[in-house]
């Protein structure tokens, strides 16, 4: 089932898919084993003529024991988790290559850059519509808001997914991996326009993105 | 046995009283059901459109939709053309004009058709079914009274339901259309028409809801009371059905977490007519549009485990009947079920893990979340004891048990890569979500909903449902359900975003469209099926094979009660002996001995 997942294409992303495909491969087998044990109660213990069920009322070691493997079972798996979560969602690398805002409004992305000063609202910013540009190999931190309702910034291909809200900043990094154009779905409903309400992610090689902040700030 | 006072004064009653404004608990039950088997056409009906419209984007729909030709050349080939002709040649704007201009689905109307097709599953179908009806019609006559503790309240409890009802339908037909920012109805985009253009859609879909949540205050105040005061001598708490405690939780939890849903609803009331920001940032001030989630699924996730905690209840009563063994464990399942009910209120936060709440929170929410696993594997491998050694007779109302187990397995495994927040980063907002909900809540609460209709049927109305009939409705809903929502976790793990109208706007879901085909396919055969189970019901009232007292030779107190179960229910109230799960028990003749039986008292612990 999970060579239906996208392409990985960022630094973080192969940690979330491991994770992944250890659940999966967990509850496959935990679901094959109480399927079959099922499968074979169901024809063993059909009703037969001149057959009696057995008379068992419970069994408190049995359920010790499942009370305990599945506590355990549980608890490991948290303990893979809380880096990856972390690191994602609040353990920031310090000294970002790229710094953009992104600001989700019915039903489009804008994306604004700081432009060589590097502080947002001053005249060398850049405003683009549904276009983000990011270098390859580099930090990039997006300033993630929104001029109306809530808006998802997902990002499939990099394993990235953080609500916008009005009037709040929210930081969201990655660093991108392979160099392409990923699409920028929003992933909460926002209105009559959610559907189709699309961005693109430009992930350029150094040169090419040298190039095309060349281009823009002379 | 003698007639006590009870049944000698008991006279005709007018038909209104009998059936309408009725104050016994099993008419009360009776009506709940027919009225959740309504809903659930409405909802299931909902569904199918937007179904269509996620398989064949932007197509006409079948029948009701303009021809190709039509289309193409204005030229009237159909019957429903000449409908959509005359709908564009009338002056005044028609409903179906603006919501299907051709029969083809806007993107508006998609959203409120998904929004209501939840709001009525969840509000008006899962919860009157299993609490209205089965904690109606079981609670009295499983614990061994002769009502409810309130009849009143109970009948404003149905009629509440109905008024919420007609006050959401209500809301299809208003300028601007039904409310349409989701089930849940995230602020802002439900705070403010103008984020959505629908103005008295949403207020009366939370109007309704307001009312509906009285209905079921009164309900649960009522339930608890029974419970705890009214059960026959002998009849401990211990002994009590596990469908009884299943149904004793789920009010307590109605009644702690209803209030909260309420309480939000009277604010986005606010927010919506007054002018209040509760709900909404504003450059001034204001409120939060995160506070709007935090009161929602502080509701939503008790709401949860109250749509799944009586299908458990219910597949505990038909495992050990059908098996002939008493239940595996049956203290570890009453406090699984307190377990369950207690983690449902410090897991809300895994709905909002990308939602902008503090990251940190992730990991507590997270790690309670998937604690939730241990409840529900001690309930499941205890269904699984339970068949152990059993005898297990394949009747239809087993077949719905065996069902909900093996569909409440999947429904759970899957909850475990979504507790998990890496994964959840990914899967958050996509179809995994709904592939998941669907196998809790169709593959669990409605297969046990389909078990219980048939099981207590012959208490309900004295004659069995149709065998052959149920067995083929059983067969074609199972597998038509599996077709539907299996290929959903499939789409998740493609990142198919949940509420978009037409994924073929999307390049990385461009593989999916014969998939979609598929699931729209399998949902229609599963609607259709369910038509079968209604003619059966309503066939089986008049023309079913008429039943004896106690068909399935059941330990519980129902069966004690004649059938069909006069007002007041007992002659004299029967006496409980031991617990409900009597069955097979060595050196004994017969392979069951009802609780109520007072020879080989206190031969076995019942608990």
């Amino acid at each position: 089932m999970l060579q239906w997942l996208p392409e990985n294409v960022s630094t973080f992303g192969q940690g979330v898919d491991n994770l992944f495909h250890a659940i999966y491969y967990l509850t496959l087998v935990v679901f094959i084993l109480v399927m079959g044990t099922l499968i074979v109660f169901l024809i063993k213990y059909r009703h037969q003529e001149g057959k009696k069920a057995d008379y068992i009322e419970g069994s408190t070691t049995l359920e010790i024991v499942w009370t305990a493997a599945t506590t355990v079972i549980v608890f490991v798996l948290a303990m893979f988790s809380y880096p990856q979560w972390n690191n994602i969602k609040s353990q920031f690398p310090e000294n970002p290559d790229v710094v953009v805002q992104v600001s989700g409004k019915q039903f489009n992305w804008d994306m604004t850059y700081p432009g060589p000063d590097n502080e947002f609202g001053t005249d060398d910013d850049l405003e683009l519509e549904n276009e983000l540009h990011v270098p390859i190999n580099a930090v990039v931190h997006i300033r993630l808001t929104s001029e109306d309702v809530i808006h998802s910034f997902f990002l499939p291909h990099l394993r990235v997914k953080q609500d916008a809200l009005p009037n709040r900043f929210i930081n969201v990094w990655f660093e991108a991996t392979k160099a392409g154009r990923y699409e920028i779905p929003c992933a909460e409903l926002c209105g009559f326009g959610h559907s189709g309400m699309l961005g693109y992610l430009n992930v350029h090689a150094q040169a090419d993105y040298d190039a095309w902040v060349q281009e823009r700030w002379p | 046995m003698h007639d006590n006072e009870h049944t000698e004064h008991h006279h005709e009653e007018s038909f209104i009283r009998k059936y309408i404004f009725s104050l016994d608990h099993k008419t009360i039950g009776k009506q709940f059901l027919i009225y959740g088997l309504i809903m659930f056409f409405v909802g299931g009906g909902l569904a199918l459109l937007f179904r269509w419209q996620l398989a064949y984007p932007d197509q006409p729909l079948p029948i009701i939709g303009a021809s190709q030709q039509y289309l193409d050349e204005g030229e009237v080939v159909t019957g429903a053309d000449r409908m959509w002709e005359r709908i564009y040649d009338s002056d005044k704007e028609e409903w179906l004009e603006v919501s299907m201009p051709s029969g083809v689905i806007t993107p508006e109307f998609y959203n409120m058709l998904f929004t209501m097709h939840a709001t009525i599953m969840v509000f008006f179908v899962v919860v009157p079914i299993l609490v209205g009806a089965f904690g109606n019609f079981l609670i009295p006559l499983m614990i061994g009274t002769r009502d409810m503790a309130f009849p009143i309240l109970n009948m404003l409890s149905f009629w509440l339901a109905v008024l919420a009802a007609i006050v959401m339908a209500i809301g299809f037909f208003v300028p601007g259309g039904h409310a349409a920012a989701g089930w849940t109805g995230y602020a802002p985009l439900s705070a403010d028409p103008q984020w959505t253009g629908v103005e008295w859609g949403q207020n009366l879909w939370a109007i309704s809801l307001l009312i509906q949540g009285f209905s079921s205050l009164v309900g649960s105040i009522n339930y608890i009371t029974t419970i705890i005061n009214m059960r026959a001598p002998g009849m401990t708490f211990f002994r009590m059905p596990l469908v009884i405690w299943s149904l004793f939780i789920v009010a307590i939890l109605l009644l702690l977490a209803f209030p909260v849903l309420s309480s939000a609803l009277a604010l986005l009331i606010f927010d919506r007519l007054a002018g209040t920001t509760f709900f909404s940032a504003t450059a001034e001030g204001g409120g939060d549009p995160l506070l709007w989630q935090h009161l929602f699924w502080f509701f939503g996730h008790p709401e949860v485990y109250i749509l799944i905690l009586p299908g458990m209840g219910i597949a505990s009563e038909l495992i050990p009947v059908f098996s002939r063994k008493p239940i595996f464990g049956y203290r570890s399942m009453v406090y699984a079920m307190i377990a369950i009910a207690f983690l449902g209120w410090i897991v809300w936060g895994h709905h909002m893990f990308q939602s902008g709440m503090r990251p940190g929170m992730g990991n507590f929410f997270m790690t309670t979340t998937m604690l939730i696993a241990v409840p529900s594997a001690i309930k499941t491998f205890n269904w699984l004891g339970t068949m152990f050694r059993g005898s297990i007779r394949f009747t239809t109302p087993m077949l719905h048990g065996i069902a909900f187990v093996s569909m409440f397995v999947i429904g759970g495994l899957s909850g475990i890569y979504m507790a998990n927040t890496p994964v959840d980063i990914y899967i958050h907002d996509t179809y995994y979500i709904v592939a998941h909900i669907h196998y809790v809540v169709f593959g669990g609460s409605l297969f046990a909903i389909f078990g219980g209709i048939i099981f207590w049927f012959p208490k309900m109305y004295g004659r069995y449902m149709n065998d052959a009939l149920s067995k083929i409705h059983f067969w074609l809903t199972f597998i038509a359900f599996n077709c539907t929502f299996f290929p959903m976790h499939i789409l998740g793990v493609g990142g198919h975003l949940r509420r978009i109208a037409n994924p073929q706007q999307y390049e990385y879901l461009q593989v999916f469209e014969g998939m979609n085909i598929f699931i729209t396919m399998s949902a229609f055969t599963l609607g259709f099926a369910q038509l079968i189970l209604v003619f059966n019901y309503f066939w089986s009232m008049y023309k079913g094979k008429v039943a004896e007292q106690n068909p399935w030779h059941v330990n519980t107190l129902e069966w004690e009660a004649p059938t069909p179960v006069p007002h007041g229910n007992f002659g004299q109230i029967p006496t409980v002996y031991r617990g409900p799960y009597e069955y097979s028990v060595p050196g004994e003749e017969s392979d069951w001995i009802p609780q109520a039986q007072p020879e080989h008292a206190p031969a076995t612990s019942g608990d």
